[in-house]
């Protein structure tokens, strides 16, 4: 069996949705945070899968270099404002950070 | 594409993204002139304001100018682009002008004001690359550039526990709407094969994608442009955070990223994906979404009593009216879209501002604080009242004309039920607008309610931004024609 385009996407949806799932469903900041990395490298698959197989070219290569450093700079300022929220609340779940009327 | 094909971008190139590159150095010096001048926030904040006003002035140059494609194709420079630069310059100046008096920002126990301006810097800058950008890469680096920075501005009292849930909300939303923006936008590339909106273009036109895989493409996108403009249902966000950030932040954040965002959109969908529109109704989703956005914003901004919170709701609202224009498709909907959205930037901007104003004395921003204050401080009630009859739409001001040119382009494509919607929509928004009035002027103040002494500089910004909703409201035609300039060479129509 060769490894086509269609096994790469059904790794990327099942990431996608995984991340989605954990984004969903999980409550600790930093473990949210870990389903967003999980959705941005799902679609950084499909954009190295479809480079090799639609496109031909490097373009969709470049985009994932460009998401890998962009992924790290998000995850330094999100985890700056987890700290941020650790200082003020003692905690790091997000349901008991709702001093905002909702 | 192969490695070979790349364009290295032509260093002349610069002379058309100088507004940007005036922006972004402005960013670098400010922080760098924080380092070394520290504790005296003046400096990052005269950099960052003579920055602004340059971009500015290099800003009119462009209105008139055909399409020219820069920076190895990733950016395009034409006369909508220049709009949006003359339009982010000025929210940039008020926004400094509103923040340097506001004891949120300039108290005495803050820490890090240089670093705010300079933030206020790379946002703009920022937000002109989201007007610009034509590639579906561009696309995404300058929303998440604007939105990083936006992140870090809503936390910036950190010690404040609103502003630290604010920052949270926004950075988990933002997250996660982009990332999901970022995995539609990996499946138009291999539905295409392109990253540029052109290549896009042709391969939608040569029809690349069937129905189902394209209405996931927009569903997809829709997730991280709408959390941009605030619009339902990608909206928990906005109300949490406006409440939340220094109010300074929250008058940036109401107008400056919802008008890129709107940009932003304008130049993807109009250009890409209107060959698309047989297969996928993309129309008929942003009407629904526009009408679902505005009844909402407008319904429940009616129960608040937080006025923070209400103009965040109306700023809601206001997403959905700009959204019944954006669909329409044709030159007088763009018009109206971007001369709304000047008149927007004023009226919200100096709305924002009179909150900021009196939270210096009050520290508070709820509505029963605000009783009497039409009596208590005659001349900043007075402006507000005109925000407030510009918000709502009632001549003789700005929002009036505003909303006319807007209602105008719909009907003339005979959208007739969405206008309908969007007119019982500005009369349910009378009622909240009112409610802050009739307290200002109808509701008797306290005994011992606190004087309300207002900073002279922002009394100086209130009637900078108060006389041109006046203004605009009798004589808008030179602010129209500036529309009407900047989409004359926009190709997508």
């Amino acid at each position: 069996m060769t490894v086509g385009l269609e096994h790469y996407l059904t790794v990327s949806a099942l990431l996608f949705g995984l991340g989605l799932y954990a984004v969903l469903t999980r409550r600790n900041a930093v473990a949210l945070l870990m389903g967003v990395e999980l959705i941005l490298n799902a679609a950084n698959l499909n954009f190295v899968a479809f480079a090799r197989f639609v496109d031909g070219g490097v373009e969709g290569h470049i985009v994932a270099a460009f998401v890998i450093v962009l992924a790290a700079a998000e995850a330094a300022v999100a985890l700056a404002i987890v700290l941020a929220m650790f200082r003020n609340f003692g905690t790091v779940n997000v349901d008991t950070v709702n001093r905002l009327k909702r | 594409m192969s490695v070979d094909m790349l364009q290295i971008p032509d260093w002349s190139d610069l002379g058309g993204f100088l507004p940007e590159t005036v922006m972004f150095g402005a960013f670098l010096l400010a922080l760098l002139g924080d380092l070394v001048v520290r504790r005296r926030p003046v400096v990052p904040f005269a950099v960052v304001m003579a920055g602004a006003l340059t971009a500015l002035a290099l800003s009119f140059a462009g209105l008139d100018a055909p399409e020219r494609t820069i920076l190895g194709g990733l950016v395009v420079v034409d006369g909508m682009a220049a709009f949006f630069r003359i339009l982010f310059s000025l929210i940039a100046v008020a926004t400094l002008l509103v923040s340097w008096a506001s004891e949120e920002i300039m108290g005495r126990s803050r820490e890090n004001k240089g670093e705010y301006y300079a933030l206020i810097a790379l946002m703009t800058g920022g937000m002109m690359v989201m007007a610009e950008a034509r590639d579906l890469l561009m696309l995404y680096l300058s929303l998440e550039l604007v939105s990083l920075s936006s992140y870090v501005m809503a936390g910036y009292m950190r010690n404040s526990l609103r502003a630290t849930e604010a920052s949270l909300k926004y950075v988990i939303f933002g997250a996660v709407s982009s990332g999901v923006m970022l995995y539609g936008l990996s499946l138009l590339y291999g539905l295409t094969g392109s990253l540029t909106y052109a290549g896009v273009r042709d391969a939608l036109a040569a029809g690349a994608g069937d129905p189902l895989s394209l209405l996931t493409v927009c569903v997809l996108l829709l997730a991280g442009l709408g959390y941009k403009i605030a619009m339902v249902p990608f909206h928990f966000w906005a109300p949490d955070v406006y409440e939340g950030a220094p109010t300074p932040v929250s008058a940036f954040f109401s107008v400056g990223p919802k008008a890129a965002g709107f940009a932003l959109m304008i130049r993807f969908f109009y250009t890409t994906m209107q060959p698309a529109v047989d297969r996928v109704d993309w129309r008929l989703l942003i009407a629904v979404l526009s009408v679902a956005t505005m009844t909402f914003g407008n319904l429940v901004a009616v129960r608040q009593v937080n006025v923070k919170r209400l103009l965040a709701y109306s700023s809601i609202a206001h997403a959905g009216y700009l959204l019944m224009g954006f669909l329409m498709l044709t030159a007088e909907g763009l018009q109206a879209i971007l001369f709304y959205l000047l008149v927007y930037a004023l009226m919200n901007l100096g709305a924002f501002l009179f909150v900021v104003a009196l939270n210096n004395s009050l520290k508070s921003e709820h509505l029963d604080d605000y009783a009497g204050l039409g009596f208590r401080s005659p001349w900043a009630a007075a402006m507000m009242i005109v925000f407030l009859f510009s918000l709502t739409g009632l001549p003789p001001t700005a929002g009036f004309i505003g909303k006319f040119y807007l209602f105008a382009a719909v009907m003339h494509e005979g959208w007739y039920w969405l206008a309908i919607v969007g007119v019982l929509n500005s009369v349910v928004s009378l009622f909240y607008y009112m409610k802050i009035a009739r307290t200002m002027y109808f509701t008797k103040a306290p005994a011992d309610a606190p004087a309300v002494p207002i900073a002279p500089l922002h009394y100086v910004t209130l009637v900078l931004l108060a006389a041109p909703t006046l203004f605009l409201g009798l004589y808008w035609g030179g602010f129209k024609d500036l529309a009407d300039r900047a989409v004359q060479h926009f190709t997508a129509l």
